[in-house]
């Protein structure tokens, strides 16, 4: 009995959730040229990488250079996100000193949704959440001995999270 | 106060394994209120790990991780007792601290 209740007001909420979601995608097409209000930007905040649309282009201003795809990083991503205004994302790697972990959603408005420095003695491992427009590829740049390695999967968004 | 970081460290032998909930909007700036304006973009931009007066895990975050973040991650060496410390600094330029102690 008391199951039963349960189970419905979970269904509620999902549905419920849904319809918030669904809002958002009502917009229509996102207004891409909102200009950024970054305030008091550090000068080691990344400002720029995050600013790029593109992810070769946010690749190349937060690394300079291009990544090449290796199967020692791993990314534990699901295949199916129910609502893409919350994925959970980690990464983790075999590979040895590594100095950053960076996250790129392809198709998001800006690609670049995170990025991490890893001091000596941090192991090179992440987890996070991350908010995902529609269906894309989800890239994970580890960058170790100078060298920037890469994984991309594809995640399949059915209800989006455009910011929400 | 209370603050807006939660933090768990847990010493597990020769590392210390953290998880840490921040409570945020991370507004992107893409999204519209009720009303049809756009709520304008506010977002933690980074996001450090003090422990022993060095940074341990320091991330630079966009507008894209989602509201109310999580982060897990683990770095070598850390006791039981010791403190690590946490801030963050969003787009409006605004912070929070907090310390933990490491269980």
């Amino acid at each position: 009995m008391s199951t039963t209740t349960r189970e419905f007001s979970e269904t509620r909420r999902l549905v419920l959730k849904g319809i918030g979601v669904t809002a958002l995608i009502g917009l229509g097409v996102m207004p891409f040229d909102v200009p950024r209000a970054l305030a008091a930007a550090n000068d080691k905040y990344p400002e720029d990488a995050f600013k790029q649309k593109s992810e070769a282009d946010a690749i190349k201003a937060l690394y300079g250079r291009t990544a090449e795809p290796s199967d020692k990083v791993k990314m534990d991503a699901p295949e199916i996100a129910e609502n893409g205004a919350v994925v959970p994302i980690s990464v983790t790697t075999t590979l040895s000193d590594v100095t950053s972990i960076s996250f790129l959603v392809a198709e998001n408005p800006n690609a670049l949704a995170a990025s991490y420095k890893i001091p000596a003695g941090t192991l090179p491992s992440v987890a996070n959440r991350l908010k995902m427009a529609k269906t894309t590829n989800v890239t994970a740049i580890v960058e170790a001995g100078g060298k920037l390695y890469s994984t991309t999967k594809e995640v399949k968004v059915t209800v989006g999270g455009c910011g929400g | 106060m209370a603050s807006s970081i939660r933090v768990r460290a847990t010493a597990n032998g020769d590392t210390t394994e953290v998880q840490a909930l921040i409570q945020h909007p991370m507004d992107s700036g893409f999204v519209k209120d009720a009303q049809g304006n756009l709520i304008p973009p506010h977002f933690i931009q980074e996001l450090t790990f003090e422990y022993d007066g060095k940074p341990v895990f320091v991330a630079d975050w966009g507008p894209a991780v989602s509201k109310d973040p999580y982060v897990k991650f683990a770095f070598k060496g850390g006791k039981k007792g010791d403190d690590l410390k946490i801030s963050w600094v969003d787009s409006k330029g605004a912070t929070d601290t907090t310390t933990a102690k490491i269980q």
